[in-house]
């Protein structure tokens, strides 16, 4: 365990920069609080109320935690304060669309590989597709769907495709495309079909290409669909959380939210990372 | 009576359009060759023998003259499946095991399971590799790799071996135990082989007939008949007076067609 020693000093550096951008970040209130009393604050009093404030600019790390575990163990999960109950609100939409982008971007891919056309006509558009701020086009796909009774999980699940769909076509088609010309004249030396080129060589020379988009992707599905519980007055999910935060200044609860989205996504490319292991081991493809 | 020839030239021309214009890469190539027979094609790089031996194999389409593998039309004879191909890599799919490797031209054809099982472990066995079969690619030596795919080539017992470089990437020692046990191989199972190599004494060890080629354009300079005896043959008789002799004159064919110019 020799990385242990610079992985707990890059941890430690971290906790304090965010102590002392507490600190400074809130004395402001201190000092302003202090004036309206005529009182003069001693250093040591400026740390302990800048820490400890209800509504502070910047939370401290142990006032997140504190938040974070009460969001966590501190309620029922069918609790609306339940971090639980909004996580698995915004996780099963995140999943419905990260299927979704993942079906629709290997469908594209395998389109794109066989067809020179669908490669020039489909390709600039899904490129498109990713330049336009996904903050412009969330509430439009909210508000329209909406607008045809379509609203709960399927809305955000369509964002978060709209995010995850692709870097799963850009790996799949690296990948699709991966085996060289011996590869593919040994096949033609067999007369193989296109199916039997698919099946055999295409899709399992693809795998580590889309292990490697669906980590970007699982992870881009979450933040398309937090951005998704933002507009229109939602009133479940991490991102909904987040904005009710933000509406009554609860700086605490904002990155309580915050950090559980981080949690989430860490959990869901590690899940992601896991099937890749079993998947390409039983392949016989990591030694 | 005579059977005819296995592969026939005729005048075969093969130019390829590039970028900065045409590059003649075979020029008038007439050559025949009969059922088994052991055909080496020895040349400098860019003599067109690689290329002359993707014909054979319809992966490349000549230009003019003509070219009949089995008497039919190289690509008919790619589509009934006439040859096995070896190349210079071995090329296994690292996702399949050494059997699985083996198998997959019997996939692909439509082999039912029993006859896959029963073929892989005759090839296997023929190039010494009994027992490997569950093994991945990456747990075996280069030339043990090398001999799954030239087991892979054997699988669905095509009558022609057509081995672009096979033994290119390996190391002198394996290459010389390959040879010897290619050698045992074609004499057990009687297949005509053509053979593309860089190295004099491979294509002497080897062949029965050996054709040297010139560059630019490339085309035959000599056509030389072997007279070593036909069938396995030991490594020493390459410390043989025929050997030398014949090895001296495939040099000379090189130099005379100008493969030591530059």
């Amino acid at each position: 365990m020799k990385m242990i020693a610079p992985v707990l000093t890059v941890l430690a550096a971290i906790l304090l920069l965010w102590y002392a951008a507490t600190v400074w970040m809130n004395s402001q209130w201190t000092y302003d609080q202090a004036a309206r009393a005529g009182e003069e604050v001693t250093f040591s009093e400026l740390v302990t109320d800048t820490l400890t404030q209800k509504r502070p600019v910047l939370p401290a790390p142990h006032q997140v935690a504190v938040g974070l575990w009460e969001g966590v163990a501190g309620q029922k999960v069918t609790s609306k304060r339940s971090l639980v109950f909004h996580g698995w609100i915004t996780l099963s939409a995140t999943l419905a669309g990260f299927a979704l982008g993942t079906g629709l971007g290997i469908l594209l891919a395998v389109g794109i590989t066989h067809s020179r056309a669908m490669d020039l006509s489909v390709m600039p558009w899904a490129i498109a597709s990713q330049t336009i701020p996904i903050l412009a086009i969330a509430p439009m796909v909210i508000v329209v769907l909406a607008s045809l009774g379509i609203t709960g999980l399927l809305p955000k699940a369509i964002i978060a495709a709209y995010l995850s769909f692709f870097p799963v076509l850009v790996g799949m088609v690296k990948g699709l495309r991966a085996p060289d010309h011996m590869q593919l004249d040994l096949l033609k030396t067999y007369n193989a079909s296109q199916g039997a080129t698919f099946w055999k060589l295409r899709l399992p020379s693809s795998m580590p290409y889309l292990f490697a988009s669906l980590k970007v992707g699982v992870a881009a599905s979450l933040v398309g669909t937090i951005v998704a519980e933002l507009p229109a007055g939602a009133t479940r999910g991490l991102g909904a959380r987040l904005l009710s935060g933000s509406y009554y200044g609860q700086t605490v609860q904002i990155w309580s939210a915050l950090f559980a989205a981080a949690a989430l996504a860490a959990i869901l490319v590690v899940v992601v990372g896991i099937i890749e292991q079993i998947t390409l081991k039983r392949m016989g493809m990591v030694q | 009576m005579t059977a005819a020839p296995v592969i026939q030239a005729r005048g075969l021309n093969l130019t390829f359009q590039t970028g900065d214009g045409s590059v003649h890469a075979l020029k008038d190539i007439d050559l025949d060759i009969e059922k088994g027979e052991f055909v080496s094609f020895i040349g400098p790089s860019g003599c067109g023998k690689t290329t002359f031996l993707r014909c054979i194999a319809a992966l490349e389409t000549p230009t003019g003259g003509s070219l009949t593998v089995n008497g039919i039309s190289p690509e008919e004879a790619r589509k009934a499946r006439s040859y096995g191909y070896v190349f210079q890599a071995a090329g296994l799919y690292p996702w399949r095991t050494i059997a699985g490797n083996v198998k997959l031209p019997l996939e692909i054809m439509g082999y039912s399971k029993a006859q896959q099982e029963e073929r892989v472990e005759k090839v296997l066995s023929l190039v010494d590799l009994e027992g490997f079969g569950k093994k991945f690619p990456w747990q075996l030596s280069g030339g043990m790799q090398q001999r799954a795919s030239i087991a892979r080539a054997l699988a669905f017992d095509a009558e022609i071996l057509l081995m672009d470089e096979p033994f290119g990437a390996l190391d002198e020692i394996v290459r010389d135990k390959l040879n010897e046990e290619l050698l045992k191989l074609w004499s057990a199972t009687n297949k005509t082989i053509g053979f593309v190599t860089h190295s004099i004494p491979e294509a002497v060890y080897l062949s029965t007939k050996i054709v040297v080629m010139s560059p630019r354009p490339g085309r035959i300079h000599e056509v030389i008949e072997s007279t070593l005896p036909k069938g396995p043959r030991p490594l020493d008789i390459r410390d043989s007076e025929e050997f030398l002799q014949i090895a001296h004159r495939v040099r000379e064919g090189l130099r005379a067609g100008h493969a030591y110019d530059e």
